[in-house]
């Protein structure tokens, strides 16, 4: 399977990775060899195999409805870039985004 | 058609996967949060027991299937009020699948039933949304557990839609799964609309109504919204498909977003949180603590005390109300006047004193109008509606020789009213009734003041 | 130090002195925490002189990967993206060590985020291996791994999610051991691959990685994926080899890139456990071939999610220049993650999306299935596995940067313990060109106990002690 530079693109967008000018190119070629490395995913036979999403069976295991402290807002908001009165600010958001 | 996908915030104490409070309503902003729901660096997802029970519960409520093996998926998307950048919710394996809900004689197909969690909130001070310079993140409501029904495109009509949000604020009420407050945001409904020329099978192309805040809202939207896409339709035009905002103040749908832009959500099984597994036997116990749904309860009050049924309507809102209308009917009242009772003055007296109250009124210790003013009177001092009658000395004039004498006097002094009634003008009477209530101050057991103006003036 | 030869401040002070010595040669620590060290150290001897509870790790020095977050303390994960974050909470393997007394030197380098295998992808500056600083130490801990190496610190702490502790432990010639997956709290983890990341110690000596991971492990109510079980690392530590059966994978020894002086240093590590008394088995693990694919679908598929919550809204850093909240996520995100990062973000979201789905990662989560039924198969007839723990020694810096792939094969013989979720130890078996050789013993999951034991007895039969 080999990417192409819209491919690369496209999933840079989805997980907004700002590419720079020729990145497309050179993510393209890198991605692509990984890929025909992974490839060899297909010479296995699987269609009588369930999925592993976790090896280790732990089974259910839920907590209590039990409230605890929060962390005081100071403390919530020390790591932020920017904040007002209490909030975590950011920038205008375009609805346009694809 | 109108399908519909309601999210409801479950009533828990702590947050879904955290132990936040859920009480967060009027607090500071960013105040009732922790490195977990703000998704701070190498945190873990811990699910709430009591907010899985709650979704099993209104699954069983809702005849659903319960999936004896179920699971958590990360949906993918960049948004500032999902702080990780995914919300854990449910994808393939639903919690519960395949219920319905009952609209009278109408059964709607519930699709799917799952949990997952609520996002923080965005304000934009000021602007609106698209003109903003800046947005301000509050993420107290972040990781609030949050349920979502999903029905089948099984609604026909706006008053459908209405009553199917209302009917599962009922039975979300019942099973104590969700306040469902729509206006404090606890029930919030989307609709997906379209419509097709009568008798075709083929499904239309369908928008999804979002920004409904109320009941009303929720009707009017869906309303406006197929009158649109008739409208376009008819004028030659296609129906888009499409996310619609319900504008409140313009009253109509506005286009939000295309769906051109779908967005993938790159699902996959959310590895921070193990499988769950709904065992049947624990499923079972639930079943059988099911308290009595709403549409049960109507049929029971409208064959166990033959009520009308809009007063049964009135009484099944809330089940505090029916408890109270069986208690009092319980503590000896006749059924439909304490129906009458609780649905025009919506006491706040438990159900002895109001059982004693009504009594008073049937007795005709007091008439109507006095029970009212003893209602009130009951209700703010604290005292049982007899002791207020006696303190006020209120008991109505129900003696014949006394009331007899207060008739006489009301007729010789409207000497036109009562030849008016004479005359066979029976208006006159009412204005006759409304002097002798005057004379005693309110007192007078009307009904008989009206036997005796009659027979004094026929004579 | 229980008898009181060596005061914890002593032992603080000896480590900062090799520390001073040794960092600018090898820059293990991407930042110290000497005054928090000071206090922990004095707060160790109180308590050794009969004001509050002693442990064996109390008084220890440790080098903790900037994976995991201390309380107040900056903790990076190696990348820009998280420079100057102070998390407001601790993870819990790091509260358990404080709680047990011991002294925190610092925040080690590695792998931004842990992807990669020699500390090169560090955002911050590469780590040098103590025994030759041209070379690599390994990755990602490759920070601890060196730190302990060098006598900077006593233990260390590091994560594995494809090898990321046994590896550098092999090519710096130091104890490294990864647990059972669910043995240790990933509470507090900075995550790369949620279902394969595991917490676990660097030491010198296998018997005090048996005591570290004693302090660490355990059910966490924290990580519902941690695991109520009895954690006793100690009791079989000494019981030697006797009549175990280890078992040799061909394909293990075969693998592709193997250096013939890392096999024939293993083949003479065998030989020393089967002349201590193990039996030798043969054992197949046919799907090995298809380990490094998979593990290259599931871990940056998991990575790719975990990592979406760096967005410079809430913490660590931002792009200011930019002007909507779109160029925000894109230029913060481009401009906080380096290249390695980048690709395997790219790379988990492709195999996640729209129409790959199942050719990727549902592929992937099966042949997943395959690997760890090779390896329940393979322990019918064996008590634990043993091998090479990297099919290389270290490698000389910047030889593989250019590479992702040739990368990526130093980790073809641990991510099936990953997959697997199974414990692994890797010991030092003496050397190749000069470097060190790990031998890597597997065992069962849950067997934590057995890995060790076969690893100690390794190390009794070499050094004869």
């Amino acid at each position: 399977m080999t990417l192409t530079r819209d491919e690369v693109r496209h999933v840079a967008m989805l997980a907004r990775l700002g590419l720079e000018p020729g990145e497309e190119d050179f993510y393209a070629e890198q991605l692509s060899a990984i890929l025909a490395h992974i490839d060899r995913l297909r010479e296995v036979d699987t269609d009588a195999i369930e999925p592993t999403a976790q090896v280790v069976q732990v089974g259910s295991r839920l907590r209590e409805d039990l409230p605890e402290p929060s962390l005081p807002q100071e403390r919530a908001l020390t790591n932020a870039p920017e904040t007002k009165d209490g909030f975590f600010v950011v920038k205008a958001i375009q609805e346009s985004e694809p | 058609m109108i399908g519909m996908e309601v999210h409801a915030q479950l009533s828990t104490r702590s947050k879904m996967f955290c132990g936040c409070t859920t009480d967060y309503i009027g607090a500071p902003p960013n105040s009732t949060v922790c490195e977990v729901c703000l998704g701070m660096p190498g945190v873990l997802p811990v699910a709430n027991a009591r907010a899985v029970e709650q979704v099993v519960r209104t699954a069983l409520a809702l005849e659903c299937e319960i999936s004896r093996h179920t699971k958590f998926d990360r949906k993918n998307y960049f948004y500032p009020d999902l702080p990780k950048g995914y919300q854990i919710s449910q994808y393939d394996m639903p919690m519960a699948r395949s219920g319905r809900l009952s609209l009278g004689d109408r059964e709607i197909r519930i699709t799917r039933v799952h949990l997952e969690e609520d996002t923080g909130r965005l304000l934009h001070a000021g602007d609106a949304l698209e003109t903003a310079s800046e947005s301000l993140v509050d993420l107290n409501r972040s990781g609030m557990p949050l349920m979502e029904i999903v029905s089948e495109p099984d609604l026909r009509s706006a008053e459908e839609a209405r009553d199917y949000a209302v009917e599962l604020r009922g039975i979300l009420r019942a099973v104590g799964a969700s306040e469902a407050d729509m206006e404090k945001g606890q029930l919030r409904a989307e609709a997906n609309v379209s419509v097709r020329p009568r008798g075709s099978q083929e499904l239309g192309v369908k928008t999804e109504l979002k920004n409904i805040n109320s009941f009303r809202a929720l009707y009017r939207a869906v309303a406006y919204e197929i009158e649109r896409q008739v409208r376009e339709l008819e004028g030659g035009g296609r129906v888009v498909q499409e996310t619609r905002g319900w504008s409140e103040s313009e009253q109509r749908t506005f286009s939000q977003r295309s769906k051109e832009f779908a967005q993938d959500y790159r699902y996959f099984p959310e590895p921070d949180l193990p499988p769950l597994e709904l065992r049947p036997d624990w499923v079972a116990q639930l079943r059988a603590s099911l308290p009595e749904l709403p549409g049960e309860l109507r049929g029971r009050l409208a064959e166990q005390y033959a009520l009308s049924k809009f007063d049964v309507e009135q009484l099944s809102q809330e089940s505090a109300t029916a408890r109270l209308f069986e208690q009092t009917v319980a503590a000896g009242a006749p059924p439909k006047q304490a129906a009458n009772w609780i649905i025009g003055n919506a006491p706040t007296l438990d159900a002895q004193r109001l059982a004693e109250l009504i009594g008073l009124v049937v007795a005709g210790t007091i008439n109507r109008e006095q029970g009212v003013r003893v209602l009130e009177e009951a209700q703010a001092s604290g005292r049982a509606p007899g002791e207020v009658v006696r303190e006020q000395g209120l008991a109505q004039v129900s003696d014949e020789a006394q009331l007899g004498l207060v008739v006489e006097q009301v007729i010789a002094e409207n000497p036109r009213a009562a030849a008016d009634f004479r005359s066979g003008k029976q208006q006159a009477l009412g204005a006759l009734l409304a002097r002798v209530k005057e004379a005693t101050g309110g007192s007078a057991n009307m009904r008989l003041a009206a036997q005796l103006l009659r027979h004094r003036l026929i004579q | 130090m229980k008898r009181r030869e060596l005061s914890a401040v002593e032992l603080l002070e000896d480590c900062l002195g090799v520390i001073e010595r040794e960092e600018p040669r090898i820059h293990a620590f991407v930042r110290l925490s000497e005054e928090l060290a000071r206090a922990q150290a004095e707060e160790a001897d109180r308590r050794f002189s009969g004001d509050g509870q002693v442990g064996p790790l109390t008084g220890i020095p440790v080098a903790i990967k900037d994976v995991l977050c201390v309380e107040n303390v900056e903790t990076t994960a190696g990348s820009q993206i998280l420079r100057g974050f102070r998390p407001p909470y601790e993870s819990t393997a790091v509260a358990r060590l404080r709680a047990q007394g011991a002294v925190f030197l610092g925040m080690t380098n590695c792998d931004e985020f842990a992807m990669g295998s020699s500390t090169e992808n560090s955002g911050y500056f590469p780590t040098r291996n103590p025994h030759d600083p041209s070379r690599v130490p390994g990755g990602s801990s490759g920070g601890s791994a060196a730190a302990v190496a060098a006598g900077e610190a006593v233990f260390g702490l590091g994560t594995d999610t494809g090898g990321s502790i046994r590896q550098p432990a092999a090519l710096c010639g130091v104890v490294g051991m990864k647990p059972t997956y669910g043995r240790v709290s990933r509470y507090g983890l900075i995550a790369f691959a949620s279902s394969l990341d595991q917490i676990g110690p660097f030491t010198r000596m296998v018997g005090d990685a048996a005591l570290v991971l004693q302090a660490i492990a355990g059910w966490d109510r924290r990580d519902a994926t941690s695991v109520d079980r009895p954690v006793d690392m100690l009791s079989s530590l000494e019981r030697g080899v006797e009549g175990l059966r280890l078992g040799l994978p061909r394909e293990y020894f075969e693998a592709e890139g193997m250096e013939p002086g890392v096999r024939a240093a293993v083949e003479r590590a065998v030989l020393t456990l089967e002349r201590a008394g193990a039996e030798l088995v043969d054992v197949r693990l046919p799907h090995t071939d298809y380990g490094l694919a998979a593990y290259y679908i599931i871990a940056p598929a998991e990575a790719s999610s975990n990592l979406a919550r760096f967005d410079g809204v809430r913490y660590g850093a931002r792009a200011e220049s930019a002007g909507n909240l779109l160029e925000t996520y894109l230029q913060t995100r481009r401009g906080g993650f380096g290249p390695e990062v980048r690709r395997r973000i790219m790379l988990g979201t492709y195999a996640l999306s729209a129409g790959y789905y199942d050719a990727y990662y549902l592929k992937a989560q099966k042949v997943r299935t395959l690997i760890a039924q090779d390896f329940e198969r393979a322990f019918e007839s064996c008590d634990a596995i043993v091998s090479a723990t990297s099919p290389v020694v270290a490698f000389p810096i910047g030889a593989k940067v250019a590479d992702p792939l040739a990368m990526y094969v130093c980790d073809v013989l641990t991510l099936g313990g990953n997959l697997a979720a199974l414990p692994g130890v890797s010991i030092p078996c003496g050397t190749s060109e000069g470097l060190p050789v790990g031998l890597q013993v597997l065992a069962p999951q849950w067997a934590d106990g057995m890995a060790l034991r076969v690893a100690r007895a390794y190390e009794a039969a070499s050094n004869g002690s």
